[in-house]
Parts: C-alpha cells; sequence; structure tokens
C-alpha cells in the first residue's frame, strides 16, 4: 500500500500530474465571491464558513476522475487488481493519495483565504479543524464515485453528480462547525458528528469501492 | 414452488403483463374516488382554507417517493445476493417512478406552502430531504444509463443504491440538524397526519392506496418493458453471433 | 466463448495457446487470473501465485525506468534484482521518464516487470507485440532460462514462434457453439 502511495504522490507532484490545480481553483472560487455579494466585511465575514466549505468541495470534486482515468488508460488497473494487494487497500491508498494531493492542501491554504473573507479570528482553529476532519471523507466518498464511473464516457460529469448528493451530510455538518464557531458557539457537536461520518467513510466506503472496481474491471 | 420461481423473466412477464391493464384501472376508480371525496365532500379546515386540499396529492406522492426508493433498495440487494435479472430491471424500472412521485411530492409542497407560509420554498429539513432524495434518483438513474454493459450497470447502480440509502439517511438526520442550528426551533413543518381528523383522513387513506396501486402498475409496466427491451437486445446479440442478421 | 479448456501445468512447463483473435485466448487468461468470474469450472493453483500481463503496460510516462521497476518490486514486496537493466536491454534507459522511451523500449519494461514480481505462474497475453527480433530473442531467453528453467510456469497467448519448444494448445476445437455464448444474455432467450 506505501508503495502505491508513493508512486500516486510522486505522479501528481511531477510534470502534468495536475497537483495545485485543485488549490488554485479553491482560491478562484474564494476571490471570486466576493465579486459577487460585494466587498461588504460584514457579509463576507458571515458567509465566509460556507463560502470556504462549498469552494473546497467543489476543489476536492475537480479532481475526483483522476482517481482511476489514468491507470484505466494505460492499463494499469488490472495489473495492479493482480497484485497482492487486496482491493479494499488499493482503494483505500488511492483515497488517501487523493487526500494528501488535494484535500491537506485546502486544509492548508483555507485560514489564507479566510482573511480574504474577514473570518474572525475565533473561527480560524475551528475552519481548520472541519477541514481537516471532513476533507478525507470527501476524498473516500469521491473515490467511490470515481470507481463507480471508470471508463465511462462523459463520466467526470456523472461524477459529480453522483457524488454531490454523497457530499451533502459532510458539508452541512462541516460548514455548521466552522459557522458556530465564527460565531462564538459551541461546535463540538458537528465536529463529533462530522468525525463519526468520516470513520464511518474510512470502514466501509473502501468495500463499496472495492466491489465497483472488481466490476468495472470484469 | 417458491416465490423464486418469478424471477424468470419469461415467467415474471407472462405472470405480472396481464395484471398491469386491471392496474391501471383500479387505481384510477380508486383515484378517482378519493380525490373527489378528498377536494369536493370534505369540510374547509378552519386554519389552513381549502388549501388544505392539495394533500391529497401531496401526502401520498410523498409516501411513494420514500417508498419507491425502499424497493429499489431490496431489489438491488435481491439482485447483489440472488442475481436474479428481473430484480435489477424493477429496480432500474422503479427509479423515475419514484423521481416523479418525488418531483410532486414538492411542486405540490411549493404550491402548498405559498399560500401557507408566503413562499414557494423553504429550506425546510423535510423539503430539503426531498430535493437531497430527488438528486440522489438523478445520480441513479444517470448511471443505469451510462454504462453499456447490462450486467455492469446493474451491479454498479446496486452498490450506489446501497451507499446512497446511507448518506439519504444521514443527509435526512444532517438536513434536521442544521435547520435547528438555523432558526432554534421555529420550524415551518406542519405536523400532519396527527393534527388530521377522520374526515380527512379517510378520503387521505383512499389517495395513498390509489398512488400505492398506481406505483405498482407503473413498476410492474415498466418491468415488463425493461425484460421486453433486454430480451430484443439479447435476440440481436444472438443473431449477430450465429450470423443470421436480418434487416 | 471457450468451453471445455483444461490443462495442467507442473513447474517449469509452458503453454502456448494458439486461436485467431477474438476467440477468447485474452478472456481465458483474465479468468485464470481472476480478473474476471469463469462461467463454469475451476481454476487452481494460480490466484496468489500468478502475474498477469495484459496487452498493455501500464506505463507512466512521468516515472523513469528505474522508478517503474522499483514500484512493482516494492507493491509484490521482492527485491529488485539488479540483473534485471540487463535482461531487458534497459540499463542505458534506466533514468529515463518512462514517457520518452519508443514503443518496444516501452514493452521492453512492461515486460520487465515480469522479472520483478517474482510470481511463479505468469499469464501472458501477447507478450511479444511491438518487439524487434532480437528483443523477442531476449524475452525467450529469460522465459527459458530465468523462470521455466527455474520452476516456473508460463501461459502465454502469441501469434509468433518463441523458439521456446513449448506444447501448444490449440482452442478452435473448444470455442462455444454460438448459442451457448449469450451469457446473461440467457435468461432472457
Amino acid at each position: 500500500m506505501k508503495a502505491l502511495l508513493g508512486r500516486d504522490l510522486r505522479l501528481a507532484v511531477r510534470a502534468g500530474g495536475g497537483f495545485g490545480l485543485g488549490l488554485a481553483f479553491f482560491l478562484i472560487v474564494v476571490v471570486l465571491v466576493p465579486f459577487g455579494v460585494g466587498p461588504e466585511a460584514a457579509i463576507l465575514a458571515r458567509i465566509a464558513p460556507g463560502i470556504l466549505w462549498v469552494a473546497a468541495l467543489l476543489a476536492a470534486l475537480l479532481s475526483l476522475d483522476r482517481i482511476f482515468a489514468l491507470d484505466h488508460e494505460d492499463g494499469s488497473l488490472p495489473l495492479l487488481a493482480t497484485a497482492p494487494l487486496p482491493m479494499e487497500m488499493l482503494a483505500l491508498a488511492k483515497a488517501l493519495a487523493h487526500w494528501i494531493t488535494t484535500g491537506l492542501p485546502l486544509v492548508v491554504a483555507a485560514p489564507v483565504l479566510g482573511v480574504l473573507l474577514h473570518l474572525p479570528g475565533q473561527a480560524m482553529p475551528w475552519l481548520l479543524l472541519s477541514l481537516a476532519i471532513g476533507t478525507p471523507a470527501l476524498s473516500l466518498i469521491g473515490t467511490f464515485g470515481a470507481a463507480l464511473t471508470v471508463g465511462l464516457r462523459r463520466g467526470g460529469l456523472l461524477l459529480s453528480l453522483i457524488v454531490l448528493p454523497l457530499y451533502v451530510p459532510v458539508l452541512i455538518f462541516g460548514a455548521e462547525a466552522a459557522r458556530r464557531g465564527a460565531e462564538g458557539l459551541p461546535a463540538t457537536t458537528p465536529l463529533l458528528l462530522l468525525a463519526g461520518i468520516g470513520l464511518g467513510c474510512v470502514a466501509l466506503l473502501p468495500f463499496a469501492t472495492a466491489a465497483a472496481l472488481r466490476v468495472t474491471l470484469r | 414452488m417458491s416465490i423464486w420461481s418469478y424471477a424468470n423473466p419469461r415467467k415474471f412477464l407472462d405472470t405480472t403483463a396481464p395484471w398491469v391493464p386491471w392496474l391501471m384501472w383500479l387505481s384510477a376508480l380508486v383515484l378517482a374516488v378519493g380525490l373527489v371525496w378528498g377536494f369536493f365532500f370534505t369540510p374547509e379546515a378552519e386554519r389552513f382554507g381549502s388549501s388544505v386540499k392539495i394533500i391529497y396529492l401531496h401526502v401520498p406522492s410523498a409516501l411513494m417517493a420514500i417508498n419507491a426508493w425502499l424497493m429499489m433498495l431490496v431489489a438491488s440487494l435481491i439482485w447483489l445476493i440472488r442475481r436474479h435479472h428481473v430484480s435489477a430491471l424493477a429496480a432500474r424500472a422503479a427509479a423515475p417512478v419514484g423521481m416523479v412521485m418525488t418531483l410532486i411530492a414538492l411542486i405540490t409542497g411549493a404550491i402548498w406552502g405559498q399560500p401557507m407560509w408566503g413562499t414557494w420554498w423553504a429550506w425546510d429539513p423535510r423539503l430539503t430531504s426531498f430535493l437531497i432524495l430527488f438528486l440522489f434518483y438523478l445520480g441513479y438513474i444517470a448511471l443505469w444509463a451510462a454504462i453499456p454493459d447490462p450486467d455492469g450497470a446493474a451491479d454498479l447502480t446496486s452498490v450506489l443504491c446501497l451507499v446512497g440509502s446511507v448518506f439519504a439517511i444521514l443527509s435526512r438526520y444532517a438536513v434536521n440538524f442544521w435547520n435547528q442550528g438555523l432558526h432554534q426551533g421555529a420550524s415551518l413543518s406542519l405536523d400532519k397526519q396527527e393534527n388530521v381528523a377522520d374526515v380527512f383522513w379517510i378520503p387521505l387513506l383512499v389517495c395513498m392506496a390509489g398512488f400505492v396501486l398506481l406505483f405498482l402498475a407503473l413498476v410492474l409496466l415498466r418491468t415488463g418493458t425493461e425484460i421486453r427491451a433486454r430480451r430484443i437486445e439479447a435476440l440481436r446479440n444472438r443473431a449477430r453471433r450465429t450470423g443470421a442478421v436480418r434487416a | 466463448m471457450l468451453t471445455g479448456v483444461s490443462f495442467r501445468l507442473s513447474p517449469g512447463q509452458g503453454l502456448v495457446l494458439r486461436g485467431a483473435n477474438g476467440l477468447g485466448k485474452t478472456t481465458l487468461l483474465r479468468t485464470i487470473a481472476g480478473l474476471q468470474p469463469a462461467l463454469s469450472g475451476r481454476i487452481e493453483g494460480a490466484g496468489e501465485r500468478a502475474g498477469y500481463a495484459s496487452h498493455a503496460d501500464g506505463i507512466k510516462p512521468a516515472l523513469t525506468v528505474a522508478e517503474t521497476l522499483r514500484f512493482w518490486a516494492d507493491l509484490y514486496r521482492t527485491d529488485l534484482p539488479e540483473d534485471v537493466f540487463e535482461l531487458f536491454d534497459l540499463a542505458d534507459l534506466r533514468d529515463r521518464p518512462a514517457g520518452t522511451l519508443s514503443a518496444g523500449q516501452g514493452r521492453r519494461l512492461g515486460l520487465a516487470r515480469l522479472a520483478v514480481i517474482g510470481r511463479e505462474v505468469l499469464l501472458l497475453d501477447e507478450p511479444t507485440v511491438s518487439l524487434d527480433a532480437f528483443s523477442v530473442k531476449r524475452f525467450a531467453t529469460f522465459l527459458r532460462e530465468h523462470h521455466l528453467g527455474r520452476g516456473g510456469i508460463a501461459v502465454i497467448a502469441t501469434h509468433i514462434d518463441l523458439g521456446l519448444d513449448l506444447p501448444e494448445l490449440e482452442l478452435e476445437p473448444h470455442r462455444a457453439a454460438p448459442e451457448a455464448q449469450g451469457g446473461s444474455d440467457e435468461a432472457f432467450l
């Protein structure tokens, strides 16, 4: 599993790997929002947690179809599937690689972009924490969606259609935790619920992803 | 003779096809009785005025929107465990019906919401859940349509239905949580069934029965269509293999 | 697609599958490799001991030749044998990104994977496509001396003669009758 993770990370950072695309997208969406809603600091501060969460979610969505598509095109997928790595671990490694290359940079960049949106300082730790807990779940759910749509024409659009409804609970609890943090309310409950969803995803989704991969490999 | 013998597509088709027109007429009759009774022969509720009568469409369609998904879930499980093709095709057939039911529930809800709450749409937990359910139906139907191999499509949509069900339930609770977070306890939702007196309740039950019959009729009809389409495909494939392709 | 195919191989034995395109050689190999289920019948002894090579090499353009082989060695938890670069004539290409290799060089890299993963049973689907005569000979030498000669087993689907004197299995007589090829369509006929 470490070998596969290392390979995927290396591929992502090399030329043409698309590393940083999600981050750039995150930046652009957040920069565009004030143009849409006006520059008033009070309004921006109020919507900042939600905007940051939605933008992070869309940025994570952007790179999902690359998770399996390239391995499918060049024929790596059947070779990986016949390797001594269980398919569930393959799914987990892929999700982890996606999180490290997409989710983790978003978490790190979020406070900087929060400043742009006048997010109050007391909200920063909550925003960081909610993103850090929530983005792995986004990667796992996305990997499942990617496995369902491997090798389909127009798979990218379909992938968004399938994955976005699955993102709803994560988005709700994540953004809620960040918003409560911003308003100075106790935010532990949504954070714990978010962590519960994340752990559930880690425990169950690799099996669903592996099942989908076995079908697409047939 | 076990119930699984009906998993044979031919047998299923032969058994259910004669039922479809009867079910259609029966559901039309029951719905006509229920709706006319509900619309014209019930008193106007003092708080709601005549707008309340939309519940005779709203509540049964909402009921069937959820039951259709449950049926798809059961059919998906049967396909994954026992690999009966009819089961997978029935799940496929039920999805658009369920989606339309969800849409009816949403639209009638909006029409009802306008006079009651002064708005077409509110991000009330119940409304929001139905909107999310609608999105789940969309994704499920789109996945079926996108995969050319019928068995692969059945497998993948079944897995999606299973995972989707878990996330749909999660969303339901998440949405409840989310809205309370917004308006501390000030929910717009009307608790429908508990406040309803028998005068309204009995025609409502009739309408629900009508919708159940309509759903059964439509799903059986559509499953039959799917089986026939699949059979045509199978015959074409065989003709291609044996080189006996005729125009 | 195929029916009534049956063979048993002992260590050191190879088998060449013959048959027209589209007959089901690839399907047979994929089935033995466990990528798809057989409609009926049994496969014993392959599974965890088998290494599969399809016509696609699964080469990542951004990784160098050495990195690619190191990855497969790590994934299969084996040591990367130093002689593999010599064996497949890749020594000069070690640090070249795989994306810059020619088709034949890429194929050699793909086949070198088989020497790295340390599997006893090799399932090879058209291994010599886009190889020149010299490389074919090298590959045959690898199979004879480093694989079969050390007790390995190989099932090879190929159109050319590798010069290995392996027994051949002609699949044409095993072609399933057209009526029996329906797969899941059967239920609807």
